[in-house]
């Protein structure tokens, strides 16, 4: 091996292969990128609501307690499904009015139990915030959580 | 000390294991909040806490990468750092950017993709840091002699902080959002960080074994050779299920496999080196943590990550306790121990001092080391539960999590002993015991000499 592999040879695979990798991941990213956008996320467009609902899911860090798409802290439940979970997936006053009353409810208190946190959050971006949780729920997931538990 | 300008790194690793205390410390007590959920439940909620832990735990890993380099470098290159006063800059924008986002944090005001929570202007600070970083350590290595370890750690160095720049493109859409996230999450520890650390890893075997350097280089490269052509591609393990195309299910599962790779060699090579080195190095609680490292490594992110990594049996443990398992003992073994492994070996060198305190520092070795193993055990128990009661059955979330109680109990008693462990590190490099006084003489070093 020594003969055959020597320390510049090394160096070279390392380099040509690394951009060789480089280039298809570049290219596999591009149409990955488009097949989101025109597919997997199309079901239901991407509105202002549904924008201000993810700066209102930023804003206060729910992905580190939660998952979404299986992303995320693993102290609460999946969110990516949690509007089939309630079914209110297709009904936009439905979802917002079960998700108000839920985040107006926390925290619970209840002793023994986690505790999610109260958030200020106002009318218009808790009406985001559902919508956002509807456009998340409709993306194409590969048929990924196996069940409504998430 | 070689060279005087390789005091730099007696910061970095000063503000790191700082750092690393805080960082373990915010871990307990987000263990304690799952055994008894209503601590600070509206003072200090558990995400606040998590993302001081999580954020902790890269900074330091940096810092102590940025003062790696700012260490071995001179010593490879030949000379004197390029600019010792930028390197200072370098820490002190760090730091206060450091500072600024765990007051904002503790205010309630943060970014909301995990582990890129930081506030823009400190996201800024760091892309200005990474600029001076590389800046002050390229211009010192194109001056100087170049060897194999420098442009491994360069080539890491580079293309880790160029990653950055996804930290500030994030599109509205969510599956893309998470598609650019893991370029940062993923291409770090799966890509440029093996880099980094295999540059490091050879630096230690290098110092430590005395093998010769032609071999150590070129086993250098065919590592990192494998770390990319496999890292790559594997980043498709995480495009299985946030909206991609079906095809990464098979790249994914395919590249990543590869990915156990690079990690079986580092160990292999750190084992090798070892047994065929002559070198009888008296600083012992380095090789310890270098060998402890890569087989940590090995085991933390090879043998754990394949246990969830195939498309298959994702379906089922994605985003489990399982996931925690992996995370917990693959940063550890990777980045936590190597880096210790590089404080333990410079420390003494810095401080102008013998190595000294030995057992403690290896007592604080096996202190962690269980510590992370014992938890990650628990947590793959509790993973596997998981996975079998909500993906399988379909039992709700809550109902499932309050059958796991004993397994959390039982992780925060492994966290208890990390912590020990990590303040046990921490005192024996810095509080003097049996302390060899020299006469301000480098020459006297035992280092000094070799290389
Ligand atoms: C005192 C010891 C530690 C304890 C008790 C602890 C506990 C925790 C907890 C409770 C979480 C949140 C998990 C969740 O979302 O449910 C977490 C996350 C995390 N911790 Fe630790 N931790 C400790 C040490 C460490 C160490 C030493 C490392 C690095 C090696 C580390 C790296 C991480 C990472 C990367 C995450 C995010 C995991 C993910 O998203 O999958 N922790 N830790
Ligand atoms: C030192 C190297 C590695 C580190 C530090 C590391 C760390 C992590 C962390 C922190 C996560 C959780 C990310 C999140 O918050 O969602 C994760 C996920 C994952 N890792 Fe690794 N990892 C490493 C190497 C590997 C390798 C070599 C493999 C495969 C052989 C692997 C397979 C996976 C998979 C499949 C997931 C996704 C888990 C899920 O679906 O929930 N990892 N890794
Ligand atoms: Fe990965």
């Amino acid at each position: 091996m020594s003969e055959i592999l020597t320390k510049s040879r090394a160096r070279n695979i390392f380099y040509g292969g690394s951009l060789f990798f480089i280039v298809v991941f570049v290219a596999m990213t591009i149409h990955s990128h488009r097949y989101v956008v025109e597919k997997s996320t199309a079901g239901m467009p991407l509105t202002d609501a549904v924008k201000l609902g993810k700066e209102v899911w930023e804003r206060h860090s729910c992905i580190n307690c939660h998952t979404l798409h299986g992303e995320g802290a693993y102290f609460a439940p999946e969110v990516g499904n949690v509007m089939t979970r309630w079914g209110v997936l297709d009904d936009p006053e439905g979802a917002f009015e079960i998700l108000d009353a839920w985040m107006k409810a926390q925290p619970s208190g209840t002793p023994g139990r986690r505790q999610m946190p109260h958030f200020e959050i106002n009318e218009e971006e808790m009406r985001g915030l559902a919508d956002f949780l509807r456009w998340a729920d409709q993306t194409d997931t590969q048929n990924w959580p196996p069940n409504d538990a998430g | 000390m070689k060279y005087k300008s390789q005091k730099v790194a007696y910061a970095y690793f000063i503000v790191a294991m700082g750092l690393f205390a805080i960082q373990v410390l915010g871990g307990l007590l987000a263990g304690w909040i799952y055994v008894a959920p209503n601590t600070l439940s509206e003072l200090l909620p558990f995400n606040i806490i998590r993302m001081i832990h999580t954020n902790a735990l890269i900074v330091w890993l940096l810092l102590g990468f940025f003062g790696a380099a700012y260490y071995l470098v001179p010593e490879e290159s030949e000379r004197e750092i390029y600019s010792v006063k930028l390197a200072y800059l370098q820490l002190i924008i760090l730091v206060v950017g450091t500072l600024g986002a765990v007051a904002s944090y503790l205010v309630g005001i943060h970014g909301g993709r995990e582990f890129l929570e930081q506030p823009l202007w400190v996201k800024f600070g760091i892309l200005v840091a990474a600029v001076i970083f590389l800046v002050n350590i390229s211009l010192t290595v194109l001056a100087g002699r170049r060897t194999a370890i420098t442009n491994v750690l360069l080539t890491g160095l580079w293309l880790l902080s160029l990653l950055w720049i996804f930290a500030f493109i994030n599109p509205s859409n969510l599956s893309l959002d998470k598609m650019y996230w893991w370029f940062i999450v993923h291409l770090w520890v799966e890509g440029t960080w093996e880099l980094v650390m295999a540059s490091i890893l050879a630096f230690l075997m290098l110092k430590l074994t005395g093998i010769d350097r032609e071999v150590i280089e070129k086993w250098l490269y065919v590592i990192v050779a494998t770390a990319l052509f496999s890292g790559i591609l594997g980043t498709g393990h995480h495009f299985y299920w946030i909206g991609l195309p079906e095809y990464w299910q098979w790249v994914g599962s395919i590249f990543s496999t590869l990915e156990v790779i690079p990690f079986f060699a580092m160990m292999s090579f750190a084992f090798i080196m070892v047994w065929k080195g002559r070198r009888n190095h008296p600083n012992k609680a380095a090789l310890l943590w270098s060998l402890g490292s890569a087989t940590v490594a090995f085991f933390g992110a090879g043998v754990w990550g394949f246990l969830h990594t195939l498309h298959g049996v994702n379906y089922y443990t994605h985003g489990t306790q399982v996931t925690a398992a992996h995370g917990h003992l693959a940063f550890y073994g990777a980045y936590v121990a190597l880096n210790l492994a590089m404080f333990t070996y410079a420390m003494p060198v810095l401080r102008g001092r013998s190595p000294y305190n030995q057992v403690l520092n290896m007592c604080s070795f096996w202190l962690m080391t269980g510590g992370m193993a014992f938890m990650t055990f628990v947590l793959t128990f509790a993973g596997t539960i998981q996975t079998h009661m909500q993906r399988v059955v379909g039992d709700y979330f809550m109902d499932v999590q309050d059958q796991l109680e004993i397994f959390y109990i039982m992780r925060f008693g492994a966290g208890a002993a990390v912590v020990l462990g990590a303040l046990l590190f921490i005192y024996s490099q810095l509080v003097p015991q049996r302390e060899i006084v020299e006469p301000g003489n480098d020459a006297v070093v035992p280092e000094s000499g070799q290389a």
